[in-house]
């Protein structure tokens, strides 16, 4: 019994809880770390930029201080946790400021045309329409009900004339793979770069000014010719993503082509589908140029699309915007705003409704 | 069995009785490369060929050809003919879509359809052919039950297809073959994307259907060639040549006693 310490040793070596290592965890030491970093590198750029270096301007300001940031971070990782780690960190951070750098625009651009068009926005905007509206009244007198109806007929049947079309296309080019699937792809590819202005000249020329006059139908006939390309394409890729094993084990029950592809492939491609008529819509409830000649632009409501000028928001905003009177520009930020809340709202619905049929 | 009124075929015979599947001098080829040459095998009914051979012999290309999968590859083409119950699968006035609804076929990778449920799945192959089944809940039942997987999934037929394992999903994809009441069911490489336990039970749903059906399995697995087939047929292929069988017996004797030194040294694992 000459060495009663040592079992004592090992006994609590045994109860003591070790050390976690979790290589790859976020403590309160890292994020201090970030923050330090930041805050020093920040009054290093500082130091430079105004007292040393003579540089202006707030891009390179903003270049050098991610710049610092970026070696700062890495040495001050480097020395505590060694240098695989700050390589890893370092990338890491490299990468949220792209996507910061990339969301703070947008940000901005939302966050400007919301402050903007909240200022003048009232609820009697969902209810009257511009008739109503005298030339000195204020700008919180605003009617967009004519606007909201017209741009909802004219996306709506723009969407029901192009989805269909285009997942038909779609289904040619990818299943049946006709022998003019070629040509097809070719041409559709080609009308994607139809410029909006060329389509609603071509709608004007061959409807509007050959009798029919001014009307929602031939905006959103207009509004198909740009939606179309988008929608086929997104289709074919979605289409082309569903395992060819499914198509097989359609086929080696006995069941046929249109009903491999109705029963099978469009269920299992759904999602992606009602992704293409998001991006599809995307594309053209912003357009203008082709209603200007198209619509027309009204300040009363319609609601028939078949006849008469008809509104929209974007119409009205731009029009708005020629306005020599502030008023009528304060009232062109409040129809930009409504269009943005009404494509936003659009898009939560279709993805929820995506996403519900799944389960 | 009788929950589907199966529209009996004038051109195809009988739809209800075992049938046997006879392949006289078959040849095929992928554009110019002839790939299989002169295979001649009889696949009785009520019972389990197995096709086994090194890879790149023609197997899974013969198993495609007997229901008519084997066309749907651009440029493919073949040569003599494969009877079912006397009739010529390939004959003017047999439609495919006909012949696949009485020759199923099991795949390599488990492929339930994602965007329906699991008695969806099952009921898939008579949706996808027009038929209205009368009672779909026995369908269902009955399906799943000839499949060895009612008693795991009978209290969650509304949920997608995709959650089960993928043994599981195997025998979804046999229940699904089997609810369109096929003759014959081939199988490629059914289990070689399981593990031990799932090809047990995969295993023993074959042996239990091979009572009522015919059924032609594509292996890599000696041993499951072994357990589970009543006959043989060894593919081989030559450098340059096109695919062929060297020879086709009775299990037993094909493992034990076959005529050919290849085979010998095939199924005892010294080659290939």
């Amino acid at each position: 019994m000459g060495a009663p310490p040592a079992p004592t040793l090992a006994v609590v070596a045994h109860d003591a809880i070790p050390v976690r290592r979790r290589p790859t965890s976020f403590h309160r030491r890292d994020a201090a770390m970030v923050v330090g970093c930041a805050v020093s590198s920040l009054a290093l750029t500082w130091l430079l930029y105004s007292q040393i270096l003579p540089l202006s301007g707030l891009p390179g300001f903003l270049m050098l201080w991610a710049a610092l940031n970026f070696l700062m971070y890495f040495t001050a990782v480097a020395a505590t946790e060694g240098r695989p780690a700050a390589r890893d960190r370092t990338m890491a951070s490299v990468i949220t400021v792209a996507a910061i750098a990339i969301i703070v625009p947008l940000a901005l651009i939302l966050g400007y045309v919301t402050l903007k068009g909240l200022r003048f926005l009232r609820l009697s905007f969902f209810t009257t329409t511009m008739a109503s509206v005298g030339p000195e009244s204020p700008a919180t007198e605003t009617g967009g009900l004519q606007a909201i109806v017209g741009t909802l007929e004219q996306v709506g049947i723009a969407m029901l004339i192009s989805v269909p079309l285009g997942v038909l296309t779609a289904v040619y080019l990818n299943e049946v793979k006709g022998r003019l699937a070629r040509p097809t792809r070719v041409f559709v590819d080609a009308m994607s770069g139809v410029p909006s202005i060329v389509a609603g000249l071509f709608i004007y020329t061959v409807l509007v000014a050959n009798g029919a006059g001014f009307s929602g139908f031939a905006a959103a006939l207009a509004l198909s010719i740009l939606m179309l390309p988008t929608v086929t394409r997104t289709c074919e890729v979605v289409l082309r993503l569903v395992p060819g094993g499914l198509r097989e084990a359609s086929f080696a029950m006995g069941a046929p082509e249109w009903r491999t592809t109705w029963g099978v492939i469009l269920p299992t491609a759904r999602i992606g589908i009602v992704t293409a008529t998001i991006l599809g819509v995307a594309r053209v409830i912003g357009e203008t140029a082709p209603l200007i000649m198209t619509a027309f632009g009204s300040a009363t409501l319609n609601f028939n699309p078949f006849s008469g000028a008809q509104s929209a928001l974007s119409l009205s905003s731009f029009q708005l915007f020629g306005s020599s009177q502030t008023a009528d520009v304060d009232r062109a930020w409040v129809f930009a705003f409504v269009l943005l809340a009404l494509v936003l709202i659009l898009f939560v619905l279709a993805r929820l409704q995506g996403d519900r049929r799944r389960r | 069995m009788a929950q589907i009124q199966n529209l009996i075929d004038a051109t195809l015979g009988d739809g209800s009785a075992p049938a046997s599947l006879v392949a006289q001098d078959v040849h095929a080829w992928f554009g110019d490369h002839h790939v299989l040459g002169g295979i001649s095998l009889s696949m009785s009914p009520r019972a389990i060929t197995a096709l086994i051979g090194p890879s790149g012999c023609g197997k899974s290309t013969f198993l495609r050809i007997l229901n008519r999968m084997h066309e749907l590859v651009p440029g493919a083409s073949l040569a003599g003919s494969i009877e079912l119950n006397g009739q010529d699968i390939y004959g003017a006035e047999v439609r495919a879509t006909d012949v696949r609804r009485r020759i199923g076929m099991v795949f390599q990778k488990p492929n339930p359809f994602p965007a329906m449920t699991i008695s969806g799945n099952v009921l898939s192959g008579l949706k996808l052919c027009g038929i209205k089944a009368k009672d779909p809940d026995a369908v269902v039942e009955e399906s799943l039950h000839r499949a060895g997987l009612w008693n795991e999934v009978k209290d969650r037929l509304d949920r997608p297809g995709g959650t089960l394992s993928g043994g599981q999903q195997q025998r979804l994809c046999i229940a699904r073959s089997l609810a369109v009441e096929p003759q014959v069911l081939l199988m490629d490489e059914p289990c070689s994307a399981l593990d031990p336990t799932s090809t047990r039970r995969i295993e023993e749903t074959m042996r239990h259907l091979a009572t009522s059906i015919t059924i032609v399995i594509v292996t890599h697995n000696m041993q499951q060639a072994q357990r589970i087939s009543d006959r043989c047929a060894f593919f081989n292929v030559e450098e340059g040549q096109p695919g062929g069988i060297v020879e086709s017996d009775t299990t037993e004797r094909i493992f034990n006693d076959p005529s050919d030194p290849r085979t010998a040294d095939y199924v005892h694992g010294r080659f290939g």
